[in-house]
């Protein structure tokens, strides 16, 4: 039998295996039969109900316009699809191609996606994680629980972390008429993402909004009364915060630990594969039948010296599922790379911020276009004198303009493209806290000698 | 009836929010907050207003109205 017919006798009746089954999971199962795929499809997750969407949850939710449970995500067709919803998997064995779930069951596949997301990073003391009034937002179920708790009328809400999604709560809670702290370790919020000049706008805005904006300060305790409740935090500079609810917004972890024995090439920054999400094993060699798409996936981008990029973003999770699709049903010829340029939205305080490319990767920044008192501008972000990233707060109509500058490797600073060239656009260095896109150590240790017989194993991490 | 934005693609023209006010709003400028799941009354409005957005940003569910396609198997 030709390849050819390999591939098509897989489109009839092969079997395919989605273990994650929320937004890249449901856009690659879609993606799948739109084009073609007529076997069978297999949805496992662990959450229970149909595939519902998280950008809502940290702003229409709790603002309490939208009930936790109204964001469904809509379907763009049937998937034909049994679902195997509420038991993880808990592993992957790549020689008989079965995913293992934890209730015991086996799932046997041809060809399988990764797509298990990231949930949120809890407090770092269990106890304390576990007092009334202690919230973390990934799912439904936690943005249900946090909005009663700002119905209910807190005294103050604690917010510690001062990225996307901390900045967008507090900015709810001023809403709301709630008072709030803001606890950020970095100088100043968004500075993980966007660096200390737009971060430095950030705390002028959640300032001038009336939050208590405490940064370079590390908390240290989260303090409960006799029944349990959380009513005071403590600081690493010796201060106290007395509030009644406390949302610990300290980023993600990825979801690869079922993936530890795999032989996969996972870690703390999710699962390598090639542009075309297909994993990559621990020796660095590409698989043929596992595919990785959305927040766990890490993949190289040739516009950023070929690094592997790890994005938490709603439009990345949307087009590597429909890449993955793609390449799952099509011969080496005919696959595609995904090339496309990071785009990122976040909504805080009346302000639309946007984003696209990495403004991570970047070694100066400068504001190209508007006003930045006014809030309405748009800040270039530039690497060895070319453009790699742009930001605009209420300004996002020019982002593809910034996206072609991107795409063709344009000179930074860019020229403004508007008459309103604002004041001062002198390019200041882009001061990240840390090298955020390196990898964190070695991870791995490699045997033997001979070329036939030299491999990879994986060291377990020590966090 | 459920309905997503693309808030990556969307650039803020409002229209939406002129033909459909009930269920997508402007919040300041140009940020946009919408109901992803508007009630059946609105339905004509969204739909409207999904065919109206320049940047076919708002995707409405197709199947609706047809089997609901989740059989949950907890064990
Ligand atoms: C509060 C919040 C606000 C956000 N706001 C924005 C925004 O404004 N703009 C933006 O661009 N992005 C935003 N995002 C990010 C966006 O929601 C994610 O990029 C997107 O959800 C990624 O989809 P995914 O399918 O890759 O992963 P996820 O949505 O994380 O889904 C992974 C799924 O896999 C399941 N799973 C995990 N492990 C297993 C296992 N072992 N077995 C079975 N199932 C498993 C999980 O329970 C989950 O259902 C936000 C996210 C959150 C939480
Ligand atoms: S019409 Fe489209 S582009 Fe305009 S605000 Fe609505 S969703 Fe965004």
């Amino acid at each position: 039998m030709s390849s050819a017919d390999t591939l098509e006798a897989f489109k009839r009746d092969g079997r395919i295996v989605i273990v994650g089954a929320s937004l890249a999971g449901l856009r690659t199962a879609e993606a799948l039969r739109d084009k073609g795929f007529t076997g069978s499809l297999t949805m496992i997750g662990d959450e229970l109900g149909e595939p519902y969407d998280r950008p809502p949850l940290s702003k229409q939710v709790l603002t309490g316009w939208v009930p936790a449970d109204g964001t469904v995500l809509p379907r763009r067709r049937d998937i034909d699809a049994e679902w195997l919803l509420g038991v993880p998997a808990d592993g992957l064995d790549l020689a008989t191609n079965h995913v293992h779930l934890a209730d015991g069951r086996e799932v046997p596949f041809d060809r399988m996606l990764i797509s298990t997301g990231v949930r949120a990073r809890p407090w770092f003391v269990e106890a304390e994680a576990a007092l009334d009034g202690v919230f973390v937002v990934r799912t439904r179920e936690d943005a249900e629980g946090l909005q009663q708790a700002m119905a209910a009328g807190p005294s103050r809400v604690l917010i510690i972390g001062a990225g996307f999604t901390g900045s967008e709560i507090a900015s709810i809670c001023r809403e709301r008429d709630i008072a709030v702290t803001v606890a950020e370790l970095a100088p100043a919020p968004l500075v993980g993402g966007l660096g200390a000049m737009i971060g430095e706008v950030a705390a002028d805005i959640q300032r001038a909004h009336g939050v208590d904006l405490r940064c370079g300060v590390k908390v240290t305790q989260l303090e409960g009364d006799a029944q349990g409740h959380f009513r005071r935090a403590h600081f690493d500079d010796g201060s106290t915060v007395d509030a009644d609810v406390a949302v610990v917004a300290l980023g993600g972890i990825r979801n690869t630990e079922w993936l530890r024995d795999s032989g996969l090439a996972v870690g703390i920054w999710g699962v390598a594969c090639d542009a075309g999400c297909r994993a990559f094993d621990l020796n660095g060699l590409v698989t043929d039948d596992i595919f990785v798409a959305g927040d766990v996936a890490r993949c190289p981008n040739p516009i950023y010296e070929y690094r592997f990029i790890s994005l938490e973003h709603w439009a990345n999770a949307v087009e590597q599922a429909e890449i993955a699709a793609h390449n799952m049903l099509s011969a080496q010829a005919d696959r595609w790379p995904h090339l496309s340029i990071p785009t990122f939205w976040s909504i805080q305080f009346g302000i639309n911020i946007k984003s696209v490319g990495v403004p991570t990767f970047a070694d100066e920044v400068v504001v190209t276009q508007g006003s930045v008192p006014d809030h309405r501008f748009v800040a270039a972000y530039g690497y060895q004198g070319r453009v790699t990233a742009a930001v605009s707060f209420n300004n996002a109509k020019w982002l593809d303009h910034y996206r072609q500058l991107i795409e063709t490797a344009a000179p930074f600073p860019p020229p403004c493209p508007t008459p309103d060239t604002p004041a001062d656009a002198k390019p200041v260095p882009v001061d990240f806290p840390g090298p955020t896109l390196l990898a964190q150590g070695a991870t791995v240790v490699v045997t033997g000698h001979d070329p036939g017989e030299r491999r990879v194993t994986a060291m377990r991490q020590h966090r | 009836m459920k309905v997503v934005v693309d808030l990556s693609r969307c650039q803020g023209y409002a229209q939406c929010a002129f033909l459909a006010p009930d269920a997508f709003r402007m919040h300041g400028e140009e940020a946009l907050m919408y109901n992803p799941n508007p009630d059946d009354v609105q339905r004509e409005q969204v739909l409207r207003a999904a065919a109206a957005c320049p940047l076919q940003a708002i995707l409405v569910d197709q199947l609706e109205g047809r089997d609901a396609p989740v059989e949950a198997t907890p064990s």
